[in-house]
């Protein structure tokens, strides 16, 4: 390729593509900026582990609510504004749970299943953490799983079933009714307090040494990257070993051949919400578990996170909602070494609509479910 | 088809809006004043609940007007209203507010009169809603969506990060050819404290631009005079910023129907229904979504301003996507793609909705003397042990301001199963600039021959 061919392609590139590279000068400024602050002592290599880790952390919260998402988006055709409100619906009922394991005999039934509205039991006092309490979080997390599964199953068949055939905007704008109605309920039962839910003081951690210092692995972390790992791989081997998955693909390419070649189709939709709001639900009390504060409004924060996750990775996809989770929380939290911590959900959202831009079928396109 | 038949029949068409919506405002200022005859308000109270009751029916009326510029009539997945709005208001606090000195804790503006502060809050917005637009018009329904609604809390984050919370302003700037001195020293946006909006009263800026404000301090001093004795302004104010923001409306209904009957408005309607069927027909669709999104865009600007001009004071948290699905709500009451019924929708929704629930509470408590509300839930429920539902009813009162948001929520919900076109969207105006309706069927007002999607059927 002689010289001037190279040029004639780089004028091309250019002007086909001003905004390909504007986002390219921006990746090698944060690039510089990043080797020129560790060099320099501006960033340290601890500080920046421990962003990292907080975002992985993040990321897979977001990845195993948004596998739940994705494919639903994909199957049923719509992007479902009310999923952060079944997040939020099962951490309730998951810890509500778990109060009442563990404070059962000594505090009122009524407070701790309130989860101490207007702080009548505190979750410091009855020692909620994976150490401490490890049964109450088990069981509470079975039972946030459960319950979000529960709603969403009532939910499918009320409100969404008898609209299945309207276009997928009708049905979104459906989903903003379910969210409202989701989450100012959960409002008016739980109060509009923020409750601290876990006994940080008790919860075990090790410092884990970096190059010039070190960052903090709670029990926590490793209980939320044990629960998210395994319920990643046994959603995989589900859509590997079943034929649920094949099925699913088929649903989402052309619903009435699927239906035509015999699939049963509204048993796939079921077993869907099933999988999807079971991940979320045990995602959302992990979360809660996690940051050790709960509040009505988690998850609809946390739901444009998952949306960009989803978009990212492509939707369809359950890789691509884990790997565009790890990415989403990556950026979250990480891009506070050049921006301003107000950001971060910012620039998160930036990359989603950049991705939206430049390859709208997502970076993991090609490869969905399963 | 005699043109005179299809404009007689339209003027029918209008009589019959007015009556429509002179009805519907009717009942609901009735049911108003019915309420506040309950509550033994005296005229001060009645004046003041239906200024309060006019000024929702307006911004909402116009908000959903504006809506209907983008989803309406050009199919346009907005749901980042909210953040027009903020931006419409915010610079309108930025140019206008009193310059403050330096040091001064508050933040200050650059002290323009508030006639510059609103156009240039109309501009921003309209210049911001072509930043979203330009990349993201591409984009399906779905993805304008979520893209909307993200820039709507990048901008919220925005308003709250001390990042932006003051600027410095040099004494001097040096422009080229010309250098000014601004008098402005620190402006911002105040972080998340918010800003004071001390600039001069909008009303009274508006009725000193059209020279009528004398007028109005004699009709106030009249009234002083004669009808309420002690101080009424703070309710005549209130009371005409209402007949203002209705007059608002009354120009939005002028200027998005004028719109809507252009050529240019055509065009949209064709996007709505097909867009590669316009785009084949030779119009460059992209731009035409361009202009109609910036437009729509500018004017929720404006009705950010009207909203919150005369508030005091702004904070980011009013900026929440709520105000956005309320818009959104309130659009799909009066159905899209009829500007009578987004303003209908509006005026219902601010009604029965937004406002209503609250004086349901206070009717209730005026009626019966129900005590203390339960401090929560448990509290609420515990009466059932004792078969008592009475706390329970206490509390659901109480939190009538949460409920209200699940009333919303299920009024959606049910809508989009039982009349996902709203009250008038059966009216939803045709891309054809001809009658469609078959010769001899009579139909009465070129109904759209299952061109919109098959919607109605």
């Amino acid at each position: 390729m002689s010289v001037s061919e190279t040029y004639v392609r780089y004028r091309q590139t250019l002007s086909e593509e001003p905004l390909a590279i504007v986002v390219l000068f921006v990746g090698l400024w944060m690039a510089w900026s990043l080797v020129s602050g560790l060099l320099n002592g501006g960033i340290q290599i601890s500080g920046l582990a421990s962003l990292v880790w907080d975002g992985l952390l993040r990321g897979l919260v977001i990845g195993l609510a948004g596998i739940g998402l994705s494919m639903t988006y994909s199957i049923l055709n719509f992007a479902n504004f009310a999923h952060g409100d079944y997040l939020t619906s099962g951490a309730f009922a998951g810890m509500a749970t778990s109060y009442l394991i563990a404070g059962f005999g000594e505090n009122s039934v009524g407070a701790l299943l309130l989860v101490g509205a207007g702080g009548s039991v505190f979750g410091g006092a009855l020692g909620i953490g994976v150490t401490t309490a490890p049964i109450a979080v088990l069981v509470g997390a079975i039972v946030a799983g459960v319950a979000a599964i529960v709603l969403a199953l009532a939910i499918d068949r009320f409100v969404y079933r008898p609209i299945r055939d309207e276009s997928g905007i009708a049905l979104l704008i459906t989903s903003i009714g379910v969210a409202f109605a989701l989450r100012y309920l959960l409002q008016f039962v739980f109060g509009a307090g923020v409750r601290g839910t876990t006994d940080a003081g008790s919860v075990p951690r090790v410092s884990v040494p970096a190059i010039d210092g070190t960052f903090r692995v709670t029990a926590h972390d490793i209980s939320l990257v044990v629960v998210a790992g395994g319920l990643m791989l046994g959603v995989h081997l589900l859509l590997q070993r079943t034929k649920l998955g094949k099925a699913m693909r088929a649903m989402s390419d052309n619903e009435d051949l699927a239906r035509i070649t015999g699939i049963p189709t509204e048993q796939v939709i079921r077993t869907t919400w099933i999988v999807g709001a079971g991940l979320t639900g045990v995602a959302g009390y992990m979360f809660i578990l996690w940051k050790g504060t709960l509040g009505f409004n988690d998850g609809w924060l946390l739901l444009l996170l998952v949306f960009a996750a989803v978009i990212l990775g492509g939707i369809g996809s359950i890789y691509g909602a884990i790997g565009g989770g790890i990415i989403i929380g990556l950026t979250a939290s990480v891009s506070v070494i050049w921006i301003p911590s107000a950001f971060g959900r910012a620039a998160a959202f930036l990359v989603m609509i950049v991705i939206l831009l430049f390859k709208p079928e997502g970076i993991f396109s090609g490869r969905t479910t399963a | 088809m005699s043109t005179d038949g299809i404009r007689g029949r339209f003027k029918g068409l209008f009589e019959h809006d007015l009556t429509l919506v002179l009805a519907v405002l009717g009942a609901l200022y009735l049911a108003y004043i019915l309420a506040g005859v309950a509550f033994g308000y005296g005229l001060r109270g009645q004046l003041n609940s239906i200024a309060n009751l006019t000024f929702f029916i307006g911004v909402f009326g116009m908000m959903a007007m504006a809506l209907n510029l983008h989803w309406g009539y050009t199919g346009l997945f907005n749901i980042g209203i909210v953040g027009f709005m903020g931006i419409g208001i915010y610079t309108t606090a930025l140019v206008s507010k009193p310059p403050v000195g330096d040091g001064a804790a508050q933040v200050g503006g650059f002290g323009l009169p508030l006639i510059v502060g609103v156009i240039a809050g109309v501009a921003v917005a309209g210049l911001f809603g072509l930043l979203v637009a330009l990349p993201a018009l591409r984009l399906r329904a779905d993805y304008l969506a979520i893209v909307t609604v993200a820039f709507s809390e990048i901008v919220r984050f925005t308003m709250m990060s001390r990042t932006f919370q003051t600027f410095a302003v040099p004494d001097t700037i040096d422009l080229w050819l010309f250098t000014f001195d601004p008098a402005a020293d620190t402006v911002g946006l105040g972080g998340g404290g918010g800003l004071i909006l001390n600039y001069t009263n909008p009303l009274e800026a508006l009725l000193r631009l059209l020279f009528l404000w004398e007028p109005y301090l004699g009709f106030v001093s009249f009234v002083q005079a004669n009808v309420i004795s002690n101080n009424p302004k703070p309710v005549l104010d209130g009371l005409f910023y209402g007949i203002v923001l209705l007059i608002g409306v009354g120009l939005f209904y002028l200027l998005l129907s004028r719109i809507g009957k252009s050529p240019f408005g055509r065009v949209l309607k064709a996007i709505r229904e097909d867009e590669d069927v316009a785009n084949a027909l030779g119009k460059d669709t992209d731009r035409f979504k361009l202009t109609a999104f910036v437009l729509g865009a500018a004017l929720m600007g404006l009705g950010g301003i009207l909203w919150y001009s005369g508030q005091g004071s702004i904070t980011p948290p009013s900026f929440r996507p709520n105000i956005t699905f309320f818009i959104w709500i309130a659009l799909i009451i009066g159905g899209a793609g009829s500007n009578t019924g987004s303003f209908l929708g509006g005026a219902i929704f601010a009604g029965l909705l937004y406002e209503g629930p609250r004086y349901f509470k206070n009717l209730v408590q005026t009626a019966f003397e129900l005590g203390d509300a339960p401090r929560n839930f448990g509290e609420a429920m515990a009466g059932f042990a004792s078969l008592d539902p009475m706390p329970f009813i206490v509390y659901t009162l109480d939190n009538v301001s949460q409920l209200r948001l699940v009333i919303m929520g299920v009024v959606l919900i049910w809508l989009m199963h039982n009349r996902p076109e709203g009250l008038l969207g059966h009216r939803k105006e045709t891309a054809s600039s001809v009658d469609l309706a078959r010769p001899g069927s009579g139909g009465s007002t070129g109904k759209p021959a299952a061109a919109d999607g098959g919607d109605e059927q």
